[in-house]
């Protein structure tokens, strides 16, 4: 089971309420997850991921396990310890003013 | 007996503001959409319980969301984009070209007649339509496709189709403008579109009398006389005889004529409503008093409006999407700031009084009549 946590923007669109848990039959990698996520959750298409090229959204960030892994390729495995459950994937929102 | 019901779009949220035919006791319901940007919400003329709104964020980037029980409940519709085909470029602020990027909705105009059917005015400018209820979107591309296409520029706040106007006698007529593009009209329903600039006179850009380039920030029809059109220009505004075929400057006694909305009276074709201000480097009002300017004479000869809006220390701006009128017998006329106040008048600009004061800053207003 993989453990999602989303900004608070990204629950409200999602109707959700603290981390979200995913099952994910492929390699555990980001476009695995977000594909997870996006067919769970169809309302998040387009916010995390750019509809037509699939590349992340410029103030949307990638984290686990403490390392940012915004730049990681989509296809790089993910941390053993998101695959297993252990710790989450964080999908965050740059912090920026206003 | 009548009510009527307020939309407001702020930057961080939507607002719905109701109110019986009086207008003097007002329910506020909101924030909906609490933290995001929402341009602009608009009902349906053919089914008022209908009501789309855009929600947007530079995060997350754009939802469209709609509601079939007047704003109670919201349900997320689609909010892909497309350009049709590959969308070559316009030009960037320093006149180099530049892909076509979709950015978010400014704009959404419900069709006149049917829910199902919705326009969306899109930044990078281009003009969307909906057949389903918001859920796909079909770009109108021939607008974009016009031979002027290439050489557009934004304006200040992004390449933006910011006005859909639908004539009420004419179904496949509809005008829209574009900061800094200028205004366009199709008879075709979108397919082929042609630029209505002819006696606009912009001394910012290269040749103040080009074909297009101009910012124009705001039209308005009143639904009885479709080919007679307002316009709020950067600076000047203007007024059409023949559908935007002319224009020419009826500014008149205006303090400034730089401003944003312009709206039409609902039952007399012939008063128009601006707010002046300052300056394109002053986005606030002159002197510090907030007045709304009324002409009954269909421009030139304007009067002040400022009883019960404040007179003093007054520094706000009201956006171009920001002021709306009801179908009342006594014309109801609404604006927002961005300050955050959405200020009433019942009696067709006499005197005004506060909705709400406290609002984030407010990027739209509309209103419904309801019976």
């Amino acid at each position: 089971m993989i453990r999602v946590v989303l900004p608070a923007q990204l629950r409200m669109l999602a109707h959700v309420t603290g981390e979200v848990q995913l099952e994910v039959e492929d390699r555990v990698t980001q476009r695995s997850v977000l594909d997870a996520l996006e067919a769970r959750y169809p309302a998040l298409r387009g916010a995390i991921r750019d509809h037509a090229t699939q590349q992340r959204r410029p103030f949307v960030r990638f984290f686990a396990c403490e390392r940012d892994l915004s730049h990681e390729p989509p296809d790089a495995p993910l941390p053993d310890a998101v695959a297993t459950g252990a710790e989450p994937f964080l999908v965050v929102g740059a912090i920026a003013g206003g | 007996m009548s009510s009527v019901r307020v939309l407001v779009g702020t930057r961080k949220g939507a607002f719905i503001l109701t109110s019986d035919g009086k207008r003097e006791r007002w329910e506020i319901d909101g924030p909906h959409f609490g933290g995001w940007e929402i341009y602009h919400l608009k009902g349906s003329p053919a089914d008022p319980n209908r009501l789309y709104a855009s929600q947007s964020s530079g995060w997350f980037g754009q939802q469209i969301q709609r509601s079939d029980d007047g704003g109670k409940t919201w349900e997320l519709v689609g909010n892909e984009f497309a350009y049709d085909g590959i969308p070559g470029t316009h030009l960037w602020y320093d006149g180099t070209p530049r892909p076509w990027k979709f950015t978010r909705v400014w704009h959404l105009e419900p069709s006149l007649t049917d829910p199902d059917t919705v326009y969306a005015g899109v930044e990078d400018a281009a003009l969307f339509r909906s057949a389903d209820g918001g859920r796909t979107w079909q770009e109108l591309a021939g607008l974009r496709d016009h031979q002027t296409g290439s050489s557009w520029q934004p304006g200040a706040g992004g390449l933006c189709l910011h006005t859909i106007l639908l004539d009420p006698s004419d179904a496949k007529r509809i005008f829209i403008a574009i900061s800094a593009a200028g205004a366009f009209r199709t008879d075709d329903g979108g397919e082929t579109w042609r630029a209505i600039n002819r006696g606009l006179k912009s001394e910012y850009i290269p040749d103040p009398t080009a074909e297009v380039g101009h910012c124009v920030h705001r039209i308005a029809m009143h639904r009885s006389r479709p080919g007679v059109l307002f316009m709020q220009k950067h600076w000047d505004v203007m007024r059409s005889d023949d559908a935007g075929e002319s224009w020419r400057e009826v500014s008149g006694n205006l303090p400034t004529d730089f401003g944003f909305p312009i709206d039409v009276h609902a039952h007399e074709p012939e008063t128009i409503y601006v707010v002046p201000i300052k300056s394109d480097s002053e986005h606030y009002v002159p002197d510090g008093k907030l007045r709304v300017y009324r002409s009954r004479t269909g421009g030139n000869e304007w009067e002040p409006l400022g009883k019960g809006l404040p007179q003093r220390d007054c520094y706000v701006n009201v956006l171009r999407d920001a002021m709306a009128v009801d179908s009342l017998d006594s014309c109801g006329i609404y604006f927002g700031t961005t300050g955050g106040q959405v200020y009433a008048s019942a009696d067709a600009g006499d005197s005004w009084t506060p909705i709400v004061r406290d609002l984030p800053a407010v990027l739209s207003v509309e209103v419904q009549t309801l019976p």
